[in-house]
């Protein structure tokens, strides 16, 4: 006797505390793949999963073998030519060895490789980070609501009456009003029946009839109180509650005067894309303003800010104007975290920087969680850098730089950007 | 033998549904039980998907395991290949529990359930009950709750004393885990309930009376007489170094020795299905096949049916030729399914050569040939007594000597008359575990000294151990044992080899 079980239904993933497991104990090795594919691949598809390629030695589990030397003797099938006695040259890669269990060694095989996943991917891409200055309000956001039960009131909606609930408001206040009348019906009833039982006599049977008459009365009384009244009605509530959202706003400031070429550009957008991702998994709710600025600023689209084209001097201060005046009208600081990223060859008129620093320190940086500047310029600094330097010793928690070359740079100047501060908490 | 009479096909097309899995099981069982009468465990067929079948790979096949970074990297490896159509996955995973569990996958046809049907839960499942390591090993139906009493003790530790700490433990073990096997002795079967029990008062006693190796106190009553300093400590070399060093490993706690025991046990548990791939594989296959066409022969399937059948059953018993790129030693499927329908060609029509070989069995019933040899063999002894000429001849089987102090291989042995003896006591060999793995044992645990242990590696033919994993495993049992450790190689009574842990230099 057989029984036959289907199991397709249970669940299929008994192996992830497994998975788990081994991906902890090669994290650094899953964390130098994950490096290295950021520095090699396009940000723009940062968003899928990574194969992962581990050398087999490490992943060893050592077990007492035989090694190689010795005398051993092997059988092997499918004979062809050999006779008895016959002597062969020495296969390559001391081949006829172990034969019958050759698996067994596990030597010689490919490197272990596997695939991440998108999620996986990302963990490991943002591991050690942390957002600084991490104020997570709670916000009464304006669009999301939960509705939730808010208990039974007596007035509302009829397509919301709680039936249970309104007849048995009902069914009390019908015995609540007749109470009295039953109570006395009761007696009068008593006295009726006593009656009967007794011995007939005048008098009796014109009590009788005045207690038939008093009956009839009460009952029609009782009868009177109607089955269900309007004040018995009950009503399901419903209150929608402002859920708490966290939300963040990225303001992207990206220099696109004449000195910019489109692989600065480029960079710059990596750089971009990569605090977009961060935030969008720190926080509910990310939304993102390009402000693009050569000698005017501008608020422009995804498209426009990292492909159109222009020309002319730079002047950063009309870019960080254009940010506060944003943050005024659009962005409360009391309801968003706000952060911004400005990427710049860090070509500005000289007489300008003071004014950037003035509208960042007195306007931007106390309604900011933190502005990172990336100046992409292999060579030497320029005039903004030597201006921000001075905020930066300011105030080291809200305000950070550092200066990008290649690609390659900007991974681990974003990790140096956000890496987790130990002292913070 | 009764002469079937044809009946309708139970099926035509290759859809299979649970009423027609229930039929074919039914038949198939009547086939086994009542023709051949094999006897089985209850049987428990579960029905899996793909991603299930990859977990039940990932955990050595046992439906509840305990948690490990190796389970997850097999997992990985397996769905990684999977997904790439590198590797398909196996028809079917059978457990040796009562009842015995199959599982089957949703996504075969139905000649390929009724074909791992007839493989695993009566082929493998009458192996199970019937093979002497089995019965003498294992206690199919303790072996589930066995496991999930180790599950959840490991789990208490992981909580208890973190992951981290009961990682490095069962890494360590399963570094020891092939020599975790009493090989000579006869164990006790394990059953959960009294394993629970005797793990409590385990934990309470062993620690008080720990180890011989505390016991370095001068005794306090002079009418004690001291033992003897100059005998060696364990007095006869010991096999089986996870059961030393859970009884006699001097700073482990009692957690610790717990969870070692649990790795002994499973690999006892592992021991007789390593010792029997041959057979068990052979003897799964020789049923499936003797199954399925007696089902044909009384037309419960049809031709297409038979054709499917066909086509896997040849793919599974393919023996690559050792010079095809495939090649990957010999295929345990081959050679059993070879040797057992041969044991029954030697019963039914033994030629003169057979009469010869094997007077004992030519012309004997082979029904019941055949479950003797089931029964009283393990692959080893199987091949030393069954291969017969017929066989190593129709897998031209041929013995190559590797010696390194030759320039050359030699062909010891091919499949002539000169050969036949050769050929058959290499194979055997070649299956004898005890020569194929190192010989290593406990040689010493230095009571007196510094408290170190000592391993001796005996070398047969000068066959060195890989020395860099020797190094490796070397530094999982000093995890265990907590002082030196040390490994000699042995050859013709000389220590010609040492690895130490930490090594020598580090001491000095």
């Amino acid at each position: 006797m057989s029984f036959i079980v289907d199991r397709r239904l249970n669940g299929k993933n008994k192996s992830t505390v497994n998975r788990q497991r081994f991906m902890r104990r090669y994290r650094e090795h899953i964390r130098d793949a994950v490096n290295d594919a950021v520095n090699q691949r396009s940000i723009r598809d940062m968003e899928r999963g990574e194969r992962i390629i581990i050398p087999r030695k490490d992943l060893n589990e050592p077990q007492f073998h035989h090694g190689p030397g010795g005398r051993r003797t092997v059988v092997h099938p499918g004979n062809k030519e050999f006779q008895q006695g016959d002597t062969v040259a020495r296969p390559p890669g001391g081949g006829g060895g172990d034969g019958g269990q050759a698996s067994n060694s596990g030597e010689g095989m490919d490197d272990f490789a596997f695939e991440l996943d998108p999620r996986e991917f990302l963990n490991f891409l943002f591991e050690g980070l942390a957002l600084p200055n991490l104020v997570k309000r709670q916000l009464q956001g304006d669009k999301n609501y939960r509705v939730v039960h808010g208990g039974i009131v007596s007035e509302g909606n009829p397509s919301k009456i709680n039936i249970v609930r309104s007849m048995r408001q009902a069914s009390m206040r019908r015995r609540a009003l007749s109470a009295a009348a039953r109570r006395r019906l009761r007696d009068l009833q008593a006295e009726q029946q006593a009656l009967l039982n007794s011995e007939q006599s005048l008098e009796r049977q014109s009590r009788l009839q005045a207690l038939a008459e008093q009956i009839a009365r009460l009952e029609r009384r009782i009868g009177g109180i109607p089955f269900l009244d309007t004040v018995d009605l009950r009503y399901n509530h419903t209150v929608r509650q402002p859920v708490p959202v966290s939300r963040a706003v990225m303001f992207c400031i990206m220099d696109v005067s004449g000195s910019m070429s489109q692989e600065m550009k480029e960079l710059a957008k990596r750089f971009f894309l990569l605090l977009y991702l961060f935030l969008e998994r720190n926080y509910q709710h990310t939304e993102v303003v390009f402000i693009r600025h050569h000698t005017s600023a501008k608020e422009v689209d995804e498209q426009e800010f990292f492909y159109s084209r222009e020309t002319g001097g730079t002047i950063v201060s009309s870019a960080l104007r254009l940010t506060a005046d944003i943050i005024r009208e659009r962005y409360p600081a009391e309801s968003w975290n706000i952060y911004g990223a400005q990427a710049s060859d860090g070509d500005n008129w000289n007489d300008d920087s003071p004014t950037c620093m003035r509208i960042l320190r007195d306007e931007l940086l106390p309604h900011m969680q933190y502005f990172s500047y990336v100046e992409i310029m292999p060579r030497r600094h320029q005039a903004l850098w030597n201006t921000y330097a001075q905020l930066r010793r300011e105030q080291p928690q809200v305000f950070a730089m550092e200066q990008i070359d290649t690609p390659g740079d900007i991974y681990p100047v974003f990790r140096e950007l956000f890496r987790q501060r130990m002292e913070e908490h | 033998m009764t002469h079937a009479t044809r009946r309708q096909p139970l099926s035509t097309t290759s859809e299979w549904n649970f009423e027609l899995i229930a039929q074919y099981d039914q038949e198939i069982a009547r086939i086994a039980h009542e023709v051949y009468r094999l006897d089985t465990w209850p049987n428990q067929i579960e029905v899996i998907s793909s991603e299930q079948m990859m977990d039940a790979y990932s955990s050595v096949g046992m439906p509840v395991g305990y948690n490990h970074w190796s389970f997850g990297k097999q997992f990985v490896e397996v769905e990684n290949l999977y997904r790439r159509g590198q590797m398909g996955l196996a028809y079917e995973i059978v457990i040796n529990s009562n009842p015995c569990i199959a599982y089957l996958m949703e996504e075969n046809t139905m000649p390929m359930q009724a074909l791992v049907i007839a493989h695993a839960c009566y082929g493998h499942n009458s192996f199970f009950k019937g093979n002497y390591l089995f019965r003498t090993w294992t206690d199919a139906s303790a072996i589930i709750d066995y496991l999930v009493f180790a599950r959840r003790y490991i789990a208490e530790c992981e909580e208890r004393h973190g992951v981290e700490a009961v990682e490095q433990i069962l890494d360590s073990c399963h570094a020891l885990m092939n020599y975790g096997v009493d090989r000579y002795k006869r164990p006790y079967p394990i059953s959960a309930e009294t394993e629970r029990l005797r793990q409590r008062e385990r934990e309470e006693t062993l620690q008080k009376q720990v180890s011989e190796l505390w016991k370095t106190f001068p005794e306090m009553q002079p009418d004690i007489k001291r033992r003897q300093p100059s005998s060696r400590y364990p007095a006869e070399p010991q096999e089986n170094l996870l059961y030393f060093i859970e009884k006699n490993a001097p700073l482990l706690e009692s957690w610790q020795r717990e969870i070692v025991r649990i790795v002994r046990k499973m690999a006892q548990y592992f021991y007789p299905q390593r010792q029997t791939k041959v057979m068990n594989e052979g003897w799964a296959t020789f049923w499936h096949y003797t199954l399925l066409h007696r089902m044909y022969d009384e037309g419960l399937v049809t031709e297409g049916f038979m054709l499917e059948f066909l086509q896997s059953h040849s793919q599974v018993v393919y023996q690559p030729p050792f010079d095809s790129p495939w090649y990957n030693g010999i295929n345990p499927y081959a050679l059993g399914f070879a040797m057992f329908r041969d044991i029954r060609r030697i019963c039914e029509a033994p030629t003169d050569e057979d009469h010869r070989w094997f007077p004992d069995i030519a012309g004997s019933d082979w029904l019941t040939t055949l479950k003797f040899a089931m029964q009283s063999f393990k692959d080893e002894s199987f091949i030393q007594q069954f291969l017969s000429p017929r066989v190593i001849r129709d897998m031209k089987l041929f013995a190559v000597l590797d010696d390194d102090t030759h320039s050359h291989l030699e062909i010891r042995a091919i499949h002539d008359d000169a050969g036949y003896h050769t050929v058959r006591q290499l194979l055997s060999e070649q299956y004898n575990l005890s020569i194929h793995e190192p010989n290593i044992q406990v040689y010493e645990a230095a009571v007196r000294g510094d408290r170190s242990l000592t391993l001796q590696h005996i070398r047969e033919s000068r066959r060195p151990l890989a020395r860099d994993r020797a190094q490796d495993v070397m530094r999982h049992l000093y995890r265990l044992w907590q002082f030196d450790v040390h490994l000699d190689s042995v050859e013709e009574g000389r220590v010609v080899e040492r690895i130490s842990v930490p090594p020598p230099e580090d001491v000095s």
